[in-house]
């Protein structure tokens, strides 16, 4: 097991949690440096990055144009040749600026050119609804990085997952992207102080464990099923997974979670329609058939944009209700 | 230098060597791309070799090279194997990708070839990122993203210029201007007289030289690389050129006539530089000739290489994906067809 060190931990919120895994990457290997709008001075427009341009300097802590394609395209290029750039996108939104240099370039060039590169490029993004920022900077996109060939998505919903997945992006040769969910940023959480901490990319966190129904679910939504868990807890017995790293996926602990419980829930703020909750659930499908007692449910954003009004964000934007309701339909 | 210093008479003879083996290389895949021997589609660089192999011969051999759809010309000029270009081009296991890029996508990151493109405009942003690798680490390299003159109407290339000219990158951006972008006529796509005009926006230098003349082309990338190396940023050469063959193999060309097309014929790059070795003594007729049928020689040999050469098996299509494998993958891979590739 790579959990090293898990012993000492430290009470932090998510946002500390990933600043502290961004220092000790930063510490640990000259190479790194992370490129971003805002992210200097400013420390970061959702503070996560704070005062690391304080300790690290502005070589480091790279302050970039407004410029997702020119940045997003030179951290490719970057990590091709010998660094390894760890790259902010305000909002996941944004993403799209710079879709071309992702989807053509640092997901193809490994494979194109026959494994005869690396690509060790992190990309840090924040996502969902919530805070009324309104369509174009609440939207939850990391189903698009994980449908495409040649990238890998992780997703935490806690604090020691959040510092773990950071840190094991940076070290990772591949192309990660890290999906941080705006809302948890202040979510406290026990998180392991050894820098030789990370989470492996792939495995997924039995959060609690239950015997009636699965909920496998990411970022905001495990801490609020883990709620509607204890909630629930007289009577029914609710396990919850933190997904944590969506591509790839841990099949395993998911599947055996199912047989063990014969249901299951998928809660990921994406839209509904052609998404995780269909890879979660096709999984589930695929290798738990027989055991499955009951349909598996989906909760998920319902096909639409984050509206900017409170009483539509509410309408659309998934919570704990949610997942009790799913339960309810079948536990 | 890359081997082939301009300044030097082996220089210039090794310069002239390469843009006839590109000229060789590009004939002959124009000519088995025709007969259905090679797949996909092909971008021929006939016409633009003084481009490639004149800056390149300003570049040292450890600088890195971002290039465009029509590479071939720039992979030669950089000093890469025509063999394993040509089994590329065929789609056979050891090619530059093991067969998994083709003429749009060949590579060697480690000679500092960071791939053809299929992608207008895609090159400057890579060059961009290793000018900033460069930068980082203090190497002594520069970075050229070559790019058409239909690239320069994209958002991505002026994005990646403002961040090498703001951040005072190693980088060198080299138009190649062969008239058209695709099928439309150049004038129909920018606004600017000189497709160099655009460095004024960034306050860099920006130059439009004869990129017919491999010198002309060359001594612009050297200044470019003095001042990327000074440290003080990027620089634009606009290279004007002609490409002789339509945009891809099968254009039927019916944007240009035949009048045009001769008129820049006559100005051919290769045959301007040779009689002007000629006319300064490095050169005889008899020599070209010799440098000539070498060059073709070397395609033959690549040629047949090629040909000959083993497919990749259909299990490797499920390689290099990841530097760290994924069980999603190894589990597909354990369907692999083994009959090659028919079901």
């Amino acid at each position: 097991m790579a959990q090293a060190g898990v012993e000492q931990t430290e009470t932090m919120t998510v946002r500390e949690a990933i600043r502290q895994g961004l220092r000790e990457e930063l510490d640990r290997d000259e190479d790194v440096y992370m490129m971003g709008e805002d992210i200097g001075d400013m420390g970061g427009v959702l503070a996560v990055t704070g005062d690391l341009v304080d300790e690290f300097g502005e070589e480091r802590i790279r302050d970039t144009p407004i410029s997702e394609a020119g940045f997003v395209g030179a951290a490719t290029g970057a990590a091709a040749t010998g660094t390894r750039p760890v790259v902010e996108i305000m909002f996941s939104d944004f993403m799209g600026v710079s879709m071309e240099q992702i989807m053509n370039q640092m997901a193809k060039m490994r494979y194109m050119f026959g494994g005869k590169t690396e690509m060790p490029v992190t990309v840090r993004t924040t996502e969902g609804g919530g805070m009324g920022a309104a369509s174009q900077h609440s939207g939850t996109v990391h189903a698009w990085i994980a449908h495409f060939p040649g990238l890998k998505a992780v997703a935490p919903g806690t604090a020691a997952s959040a510092k773990g997945l950071t840190k094991a992006a940076i070290r990772s040769n591949d192309p990660v992207f890290v999906f941080e969910n705006k809302m948890i940023y202040e979510q406290q959480g026990e998180v392991p102080t050894d820098p030789d901490f990370i989470v492996p990319i792939g495995e997924a966190a039995v959060e609690r464990e239950g015997s009636d129904v699965t909920v496998v679910a990411t970022q905001r939504l495990v801490g609020e099923s883990l709620d509607v868990a204890d909630d629930l807890s007289d009577e029914t017995s609710v396990e919850v997974i933190d997904a944590r790293s969506l591509y790839p996926l841990d099949t395993d602990t998911i599947v055996e979670s199912v047989e063990k419980t014969g249901r299951l829930v998928v809660a990921d703020e994406s839209p509904l329609s052609y998404g995780i909750h269909a890879e979660i659930a096709t999984r589930a499908m695929e290798h738990a058939f027989f055991s499955l007692d009951a349909p598996i449910q989906r909760v998920g954003t319902p096909d639409t944009h984050v509206p900017f009004s409170p009483p539509l964000e509410r309408e659309v934007v998934p919570g704990g209700d949610d997942v009790r309701d799913a339960i309810d339909r079948i536990a | 230098m890359s081997g082939y210093d301009l300044d030097s008479v082996d220089g210039r003879i090794e310069a002239l060597r390469r843009m006839l083996t590109i000229r060789a290389f590009d004939e002959t895949a124009g000519e088995r791309f025709a007969d259905g021997e090679i797949p996909g589609f092909v971008h021929l660089y006939i016409g633009e070799e003084a481009v490639g192999v004149g800056t390149c011969a300003a570049l040292a051999a450890d600088d890195y090279i971002a290039s465009t759809h029509r590479g071939h010309g720039h992979c030669i000029a950089k000093g890469l194997d025509p063999t394993h270009m040509m089994a590329e081009l065929y789609g056979k296991a050891d090619g530059y990708c093991n067969g998994k890029g083709g003429s749009m996508h060949i590579a060697d990151v480690d000679a500092g070839m960071l791939g053809a493109n299929g992608i207008v405009g895609a090159g400057p942003p890579m060059a961009t990122g290793a000018a900033l690798s460069i930068d980082y680490q203090d190497r002594d390299q520069v970075a050229v993203g070559f790019l058409g003159d239909g690239a320069v109407a994209q958002g991505q290339v002026h994005e990646a210029i403002n961040l090498a000219s703001t951040w005072d990158l190693p980088a060198i951006f080299v138009i190649e201007n062969n008239q058209y972008g695709e099928g439309t006529p150049v004038d129909k796509q920018h606004n600017v007289d000189n497709l160099s005009d655009t460095a004024a926006a960034h306050d860099i230098p920006g130059i439009t030289v004869d990129g017919m003349d491999v010198t002309a082309v060359a001594e612009a990338v050297t200044e470019a690389r003095d001042r990327a190396r000074a440290g003080v940023g990027p620089t634009i050469v606009e290279a004007e050129t002609y490409r002789f063959r339509g945009h891809y193999e099968g254009d039927e060309q019916v944007y240009r006539d035949d009048e045009e097309v001769e008129r820049w014929r006559k100005r051919d790059p290769i045959t301007s530089f040779k009689e002007r070795l000629i006319d300064r003594g490095e050169l005889t007729e008899d020599e070209f000739e010799e440098l000539q049928a070498e060059a073709e020689e070397t395609i033959e040999d690549a040629l047949e290489y090629a040909q000959e050469a083993p497919e990749p098996e259909p299990s490797e299509a499920y390689d290099d994906m990841f530097a760290e494998p994924v069980p999603e993958i190894e589990a597909f891979a354990r369907t692999a067809r083994t009959d090659g590739g028919d079901r």
